[in-house]
């Protein structure tokens, strides 16, 4: 049987969901997959699509590879608007060609309304919802001083805050009197304008623009309907969305009287062979201008393709969780009370600007809706309370008001019924995220990638933490949290034991709080926490017995017993001389020489006994100990950046010398890498690093948590346009951060996955200090700083630390008889064969 | 034929490092001395080479105690040893020779099997 078409126009957020759904089905064997998208790039992730003049580029935004179209066999053309449907004949029309389909897909989301004024299209009026709105607003912005964004909603703060991040003053006029009229009442909008407003950004409401003519103090002027006036360079359209029906209504689909093409609860339209999903759809009366009910619509009609009866559309929450210009807000359900008999709680802190209002049912029973400004934390519980109808306590109020006044905690995991949605961007459910675990997850991590809950937008992740240890703690998989045997306490309550208690030895914390003699868990564990606290020598006789051997003997055991050594080599500049000592000694006392990804040099094969001797010529050459055998700092690596590189914006290798001297021989956790490049181009790959610094010609951008190895992640993008002062700062908060608050062995990019609240709240400490540490942590840094010693140096001086280098303590001259040596491309290597002895 | 074993003197208590094990030479290869001054008796002596790889770092390994009983964890692959019996907690079918082990004066002595010199001619 001869495959049948299907072509899907449009390849934005919703019609790429809905090919990622289809493909797994057995129906897509059945269809050639044919792809149409105006725009030029491949579909990506308009929801973060800000982050672009944060410096991410579309490959980071995107949401596939042009591989993974390949690989599913799906035919993607870019840059190739449709412009006809012919229903009759089963057409599809583009510039380029004429096309057969046999089932329709429409995805083509909406277009930013535009009002109709006189002046609208002059050149530096923009609107804000592609790639190439965002290219051309920032050429515009490059000679502008400032910038207005038309329209107070939600995407229009974005705007306004996006403006604001390429230097312009910005200014939001908007037609209503208040900010964010659909999602917020009276208070809730002037308390959002207050903040606001404190953050720079001018706010004029109840402003009707009547014309856009050339300006006195800047390119151009607005003129307002109560004849006042702006003066701007630049001005962004953000005045809601209209669904984008073009094509639908040219070819006499049904569309509704103010847009949208009009589906079923199937997805399909008023031609059975034409469907509809995501922002141009109109269902039941509603568009959907949010990405989850769009992925809703996209797997409703995967299944549908499929005959399967499953999932029919049946509406979908419109509750919205943001951080606009780094002020929470919230907005649940019938947030304006418009249910007859509802009835308002309110509470309104005007010092702390903190506003929160919940509307409840006549009866009291239900929450209908709530409106949330400046603190989001009450927004989990209560959405679960409005989407799951549970009944609410006798006192409702308690649910708003702060701890301290008698407020509750929030809801329990366990109150949730098994069909509440946890992730709506994936559709999953607690009965799912319990399925997950049933099946074998005993992590976030693992029920996060079986279930892709909290991938899409991330506003969960809270709650999915709480559902995951609350569902394994019944299971009794109770992944204890004891530490070993010997302390039944997390990692990070010993670090603030120790802290607290000024506990300065192994023994004093056993005694204290622990059993036993300790063991090869604990004890490496709270020798790093001891380290990290107080910076005592390693092999300082209390801490000697804790030390993993590679910490003991300041080298890399390799499996022959024999061990390697890694001198720092800070940025991976090297002189010419050093190199040659590293040449010279390598050469003396045999040592297989090798290159590490990490732009130093390792060199292999000395025996304990020589390590000493190894590391006094080593020291008195200027070389430093290098911490490849430790939970610490290893390398930062650095391109050559702007001496020599004509791309070069920064000076990476300074900034590299600089930050691996600063945090050279801390204790971690577990190992650190960084790097530093000297522009986007990104030579030095700092974006797979725990710490990654990249220059931009406004300073530095800087990224965290990422990693290179087995498990690979991206590192975040966590600011922007850092100086000098700024970059070290933040970087020492977020570092001292993960040393307090990590679990043993585990890496910067697993402790953030797992840190409640995610990035988010990672910058809310970090950058916003939102705990009032963040001296404290600067302090500790500083410390630690201030007490570095090569661990080497003091170990090479002191003859007691050097009796612990002796092979065998009787027979000081005797060579190890099982270290067998043979040779290979001109070096020695170990025989192997030892291993079978 | 049974063995017979000497108490070879093998080092002196100032060579020994508390919570640690220090390697020797003895008559019957490389063992490794292990000091817990916090039990009783302090003293273990086990052997040197790891079984698993052949590599001779047991001493280098990190000490405690596993449900009461003294260990040692190897460097290499992190398996734990008995200190009294030598067996390996992972896989009870490994086990490393011990040595019953005294303190005489300051010098610490092993009891190691000797081989048997060759019969003299009767
Ligand atoms: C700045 C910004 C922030 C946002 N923040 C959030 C948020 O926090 N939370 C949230 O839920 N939602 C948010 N949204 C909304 C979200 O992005 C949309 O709901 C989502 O993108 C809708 O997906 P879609 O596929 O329906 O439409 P789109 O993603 O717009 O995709 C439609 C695609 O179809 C193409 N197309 C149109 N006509 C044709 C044609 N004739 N031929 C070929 N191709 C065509 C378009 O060029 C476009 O690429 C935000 C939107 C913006 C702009
Ligand atoms: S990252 Fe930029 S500055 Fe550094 S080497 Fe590459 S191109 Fe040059």
């Amino acid at each position: 049987m001869s495959k049948q078409t299907l072509i899907v126009i449009g390849n934005g957020m919703v019609g790429h969901h809905f090919l990622e759904q289809f493909t797994r089905t057995p129906a897509a064997e059945r269809f050639e997959i044919l792809v149409f998208g105006e725009e030029k790039q491949l579909a990506y992730d308009r929801v973060h699509l800000s982050e672009y003049f944060a410096g991410s580029s579309h490959a980071e935004l995107a949401m596939a590879t042009a591989d993974w179209y390949a690989d599913n066999h799906i035919e993607l053309r870019l840059n190739e608007p449709v412009t006809a449907v012919d229903r009759d004949n089963h057409i599809v029309t583009t510039p380029k060609g004429a096309y057969q389909y046999d089932e329709l897909v429409l995805a083509t989301g909406s277009y930013p309304f535009v009002p109709p004024i006189d002046g609208k299209d002059d050149a530096n009026c923009f609107v804000y919802r592609t790639l190439a709105d965002l290219d051309a607003i920032r050429a515009s912005a490059a000679e502008a001083r400032t910038g207005v964004v038309v329209g107070g909603g939600l995407l229009g703060l974005e705007a306004a805050n996006a403006l604001r991040s390429l230097g312009l003053q910005a200014h939001v006029v908007e037609f209503a009197p208040r900010l964010m009229p659909v999602q917020l009442d009276g208070d809730g909008g002037d308390l959002l304008r207050q903040k606001i407003e404190a953050l720079g950004v001018q706010v004029h409401t109840e402003k009707a623009t009547t014309a856009i003519v050339p300006g006195d103090a800047a390119r151009l002027r607005m003129k307002f309907a109560d004849d006042s006036h702006l003066d701007t360079d630049l001005i962004v359209f953000s005045a809601g969305i209209r669904p984008q029906d073009t094509l639908a209504r040219a070819c006499g689909l049904e569309v509704g009287e103010r847009g949208g093409i009009v589906i079923d609860n199937r997805c399909t339209t008023s031609d059975p062979h034409i469907h509809a999903i995501g922002e141009c759809a109109l269902w039941n009366q509603r568009i959907f201008g949010l990405v989850a009910p769009g992925y809703t619509m996209a797997r409703t009609l995967a299944a549908a393709l499929n005959s399967d009866p499953q999932g029919a559309f049946s509406g979908a929450d419109m509750s919205t969780k943001l951080k606009l210009l780094g002020v929470d807000v919230g907005s649940i359900g019938d947030a304006h009370g418009q249910t007859p008999g509802a009835r308002n709680i309110r509470f309104h802190d005007e010092q702390a600007g903190h506003y929160r209002r919940m509307v409840v049912s006549q009866d009291g029973k239900t929450l209908l809706g709530a409106i949330l400004v400046g603190d989001n934390s009450h927004y989990d519980t209560l959405l679960q309370y409005a989407l799951n109808g549970i009944t609410l306590p006798p006192n409702p109020e308690i649910l708003i008001l702060p701890e301290h006044q008698g407020g509750a905690p929030g809801l329990g995991a366990d109150a949730l019924p098994e069909t509440a949605s946890i992730c709506s961007c994936h559709n999953v459910t607690k009965g799912d995220i319990c399925g997950a675990i049933d099946a074998g997850c005993t992590d976030l991590g693992g029920v996060k990638a079986e279930t892709k809950a909290s991938t899409g937008c991330g506003g969960c992740a809270a709650l999915l933490k709480k559902v995951v240890d609350s569902e394994l703690e019944k299971r009794g998989v109770a992944v204890s949290t004891d530490l070993c045997e010997h302390f039944p306490y997390t990692r990070q309550e010993l670090f603030h034991l120790v802290r607290v208690n000024g506990i300065r030895t192994f023994r004093g914390l056993l005694r204290q709080y622990g059993k036993g003699q300790g063991c090869d868990i604990c004890k490496p564990t709270v020798g790093s926490i001891l380290a990290s606290c107080w910076n005592e020598h390693i092999l300082a006789t209390e801490h000697v017995p804790l030390q993993d051997t590679n910490d003991t003997f300041m080298a890399n055991m390799q499996k022959n017993g024999t061990y390697s050594i890694v001198p720092r080599i800070p940025g991976g500049e090297i002189t010419p001389d050093k190199l040659i000592v590293l040449g010279e000694v390598a050469k003396q006392y045999n040592l297989y020489t090798k290159i590490t990804g990490g732009q130093r040099v390792d060199l292999f094969g000395a025996t304990l006994s020589e390590l000493p001797e190894i590391w006094e010529q080593l020291i008195a050459a200027g070389f430093e100990t290098g911490h490849a055998y430790g939970k610490s700092l290893r390398t930062v690596k650095s391109c050559v950046g702007s001496t020599w590189c004509r791309y070069g914006v920064q000076d990476s290798v300074a900034m590299a010398i600089y930050l691996e001297n600063r945090y050279k021989g801390l204790r971690a956790p577990h190992k650190i890498k960084m790097a530093v490049s000297g522009c986007t181009r990104e030579c030095a790959e700092a974006q797979s690093k725990d710490i990654g610094v990249i220059a931009t010609d406004k300073g530095w951008n800087l990224y965290v948590c990422g990693n290179g190895g087995m498990r690979p992640r991206h590192a975040d993008l966590f600011a922007t346009d850092l100086t000098d002062d700024q970059l070290i700062r933040a970087i020492d908060r977020v570092l001292m951060l993960y040393v307090r608050t990590a679990d043993r062995l585990q890496r910067t990019s697993v402790w953030m996955e797992n840190l409640e609240g995610g990035l988010d709240y990672l910058k809310q400490v970090v950058l916003e200090d939102s705990l009032g540490i963040g001296e404290e942590l600067e302090q500790h840094m500083a410390d630690l700083v201030g007490s570095y010693q090569c661990e080497w140096k003091t170990a090479v001086e002191d003859p007691e630390k050097r009796k612990r280098f002796r092979e065998f303590v009787n027979a000081p001259s005797l060579k190890d008889p099982v270290q067998q040596w043979t040779s290979e491309r001109g070096q020695r290597r170990p025989e192997l064969e030892v291993a079978s002895l | 034929m049974t063995t017979k074993t000497c108490w070879e003197a093998v080092c002196t208590v100032d060579d020994l490092v508390a919570d640690c094990g220090i390697a020797v030479w003895t008559e019957d290869g490389p063992v490794a001395v292990f000091y817990l001054p916090h039990r009783l008796p302090a003293l273990f002596a086990v052997s040197h080479t790891d079984p698993f790889t052949g590599s001779n770092v047991l001493a280098r390994g990190i000490t405690g105690d596993l449900d009461g009983e003294p260990v040692v964890a190897s460097p290499l692959y992190k398996q734990h040893f008995s200190l009294r019996s030598g067996v390996c907690l992972e896989d009870a079918s490994v086990r490393v020779r011990s040595y019953p082990v005294l303190l005489d004066g300051d010098r610490i002595r092993l009891a190691v099997p000797v081989r048997q010199p060759a019969a003299v001619a009767a």
